[in-house]
């Protein structure tokens, strides 16, 4: 159950970010999530829109250099200890992380994290082994 | 005080010259019609025989012969003496995937060294110096040149090679060398280096031979002032035999080519028509004394200009400037010769675009090289690992195919700038 996260190649310099943010308020399109990981001469711009499908046509259309990455998200309890608990289980389960960040949404004392995990369906049955899903489009709202 | 190697040939008169050429030339073009096929027909095609070639009035008449005949006729084609006369070979970097190979007879090499010791002698080394010769050894021409001209000198010679700068400089001072043959960029170095560790009182050098790459007046005196030398230029290709064919003087206002083993000529590059004395234009050299790998009529690409003012030192070869640029698109980065094509070349076999740009520029003295690379849908990643790794990959198969470093810059799609609609494929930033 995994949700798309849209990567967009930008090359480190100023204006970079501001102009895809630019294209996206244009067209309407929310961000639920963002990150950035960047070289000293390019980065990769991570972001959930909530209509990925919109945002992917728009950026393209812009000459914009993109891939979609299933990621997958999962509520941790919004206190101290919420991530440590959830981090516990994958070092336990032996589930390597390549990059983690987290969603702006915000919902019944629960927040949101994103994973990309490489053995995504290893992952899964973890979390289940535990009683967790990961987190569905529905429940965060996108398209 | 002129310190000449050999001063009969070097203060010959001009007709004696005139004389050796024209005997040298015509036994040359007999060689090569005899031994080298190729030759032979690209003269025939041309309509000229050896008769025709009687004395170096009739050097017009003989077809050009470029780095293109060199791929094409590349390994043996052009090979004048079979293989078991020879003894040596030296190479460039490669064009396109294929390098120049040169060959040379043991005679080859005596004249070559020859040259090299002239170069030597005019600076003012004799056999009380102690030559540092820290251009590269093995296939490129710098460092066997140099090294075997100072030998036939009788100096103490230093075989350091390129790089390890603070073993260099431990030689230098503990063996107190006079002489230093390098890349201009190269001496800058290593007189900042000196300056840094401040060694300057421990350092004997008086002179410098420095060649291999362009570099300008400003950068001479410089080098002259910090090393507190005289700073000497000096030129070759290997087509032609390597370091030595020109070389300067004590006046230091142009380089003596070796006229009794090389003919210059200078051509107009569109029109291959010959250009008289003092007109700028493209550089021509036709070997008359190398047996293996004569060249004939070869264009250099370097645009100079020959002058045949009397010299101060008493040498009487024509005098060449320093190159002025060139007549196609190669570029010389760190004393090696780079074509776009070759890049070009690379980035399509590594599946990137050939939507590119070289930018070169002198960081310190020294030469950098930068590949500016657009970014694809196909080379793109969510992972930076991976970007990171084609990045390498593609730094590595560059250097394999230009025997430099080149920094590669992944940017966004459509930012290589273009003017009238062709991409603006080389930037050169040096200011030489």
């Amino acid at each position: 159950m995994s949700v798309n996260q849209i990567s967009i190649f930008l090359e480190n310099k100023t204006g970079q970010l501001a102009e895809i943010t630019g294209l996206l308020a244009e067209n309407h399109i929310n961000l639920r999530a963002i990150s950035i990981a960047e070289t000293a001469d390019y980065g990769v711009l991570r972001i959930i829109a909530d209509d990925a499908e919109k945002a992917t046509s728009v950026l393209l259309a812009h000459g914009n250099i993109l891939s979609m990455t299933p990621v997958t998200v999962v509520a941790v309890e919004d206190k101290p200890a919420g991530l440590s608990e959830l981090l516990s289980l994958l070092s336990d389960g032996d589930v390597a992380i390549e990059y983690m960040y987290s969603l702006f949404t915000h919902q019944n004392g629960k927040a949101y994290m994103v994973f990309r995990i490489a053995d995504e369906e290893g992952f899964t049955k973890l979390l289940a082994s535990h009683g967790l899903t990961p987190a569905t489009a529905e429940e965060l709202n996108l398209k | 005080m002129s310190n000449y190697y050999q001063p009969e040939i070097e203060t010959a008169s001009p007709e004696q010259i005139r004389e050796w050429q024209n005997e040298r030339l015509v036994k040359q073009i007999r060689h090569v019609w005899y031994n080298v096929p190729y030759y032979r027909k690209k003269m025939e095609e041309k309509g000229v025989t050896p008769d025709d070639i009687k004395s170096v009035d009739d050097l017009k008449k003989l077809p050009f012969l470029t780095k293109d005949d060199l791929r094409e006729a590349y390994p043996y084609g052009l090979l004048a003496k079979p293989l078991s006369d020879c003894v040596r070979i030296q190479s460039t970097s490669g064009t396109t995937g294929k390098r120049v190979v040169a060959f040379y007879t043991q005679h080859d090499i005596d004249l070559w060294e020859d040259c090299c010791a002239r170069a030597i002698c005019a600076v003012g080394g004799t056999k009380d110096d102690v030559c540092h010769v820290s251009y590269g050894y093995g296939l490129f021409t710098g460092g066997p040149g140099l090294n075997g001209g100072s030998h036939k000198v009788g100096c103490l010679t230093l075989p350091m090679s390129s790089g390890n700068t603070d073993r260099q400089l431990q030689f230098m001072t503990d063996l107190g060398s006079t002489i230093i043959c390098c890349t201009p960029s190269y001496a800058a170095y290593l007189a900042e280096s000196i300056h840094e560790q401040g060694l300057q009182d421990k350092i004997k050098l008086k002179a410098g031979i420095f060649g291999a790459e362009a570099w300008s007046e400003d950068m001479r005196h410089d080098i002259e002032n910090k090393l507190n030398i005289k700073a000497y230029d000096i030129y070759g290709l290997t087509e032609i035999s390597g370091p030595g064919v020109s070389f300067e003087c004590e006046a230091q206002t142009g380089m003596h080519v070796n006229e009794d083993h090389f003919i210059a000529e200078i051509i107009d590059p569109d029109t291959g028509e010959v250009l008289p004395d003092g007109t700028k234009g493209e550089l021509v050299f036709t070997c008359i004394t190398k047996e293996a790998f004569p060249m004939i009529r070869y264009r250099t690409r370097d645009i100079c200009v020959l002058s045949r003012e009397k010299c101060p030192c008493g040498r009487t070869h024509v005098k060449m400037s320093k190159p002025m640029g060139r007549s196609d698109d190669m570029l010389i980065i760190k004393g090696v010769n780079v074509f776009p094509s070759q890049i070009e070349t690379v980035l399509i076999q590594q599946g990137y675009p050939a939507n590119y740009q070289i930018v070169v520029d002198r960081v310190n003295n020294s030469d950098t090289l930068e590949v500016l690379v657009e970014m694809t849908p196909e080379i793109f990643s969510d992972s930076l690992g991976k970007i990171t790794e084609m990045e390498k990959s593609l730094v590595a198969e560059l250097k394999a195919m230009l025997g430099i470093y080149a920094k590669v810059k992944l940017v966004a799609p459509k930012t290589i700038a273009r003017s009238e609609g062709k991409a603006v494929r080389v930037i050169d930033k040096r200011k030489i």
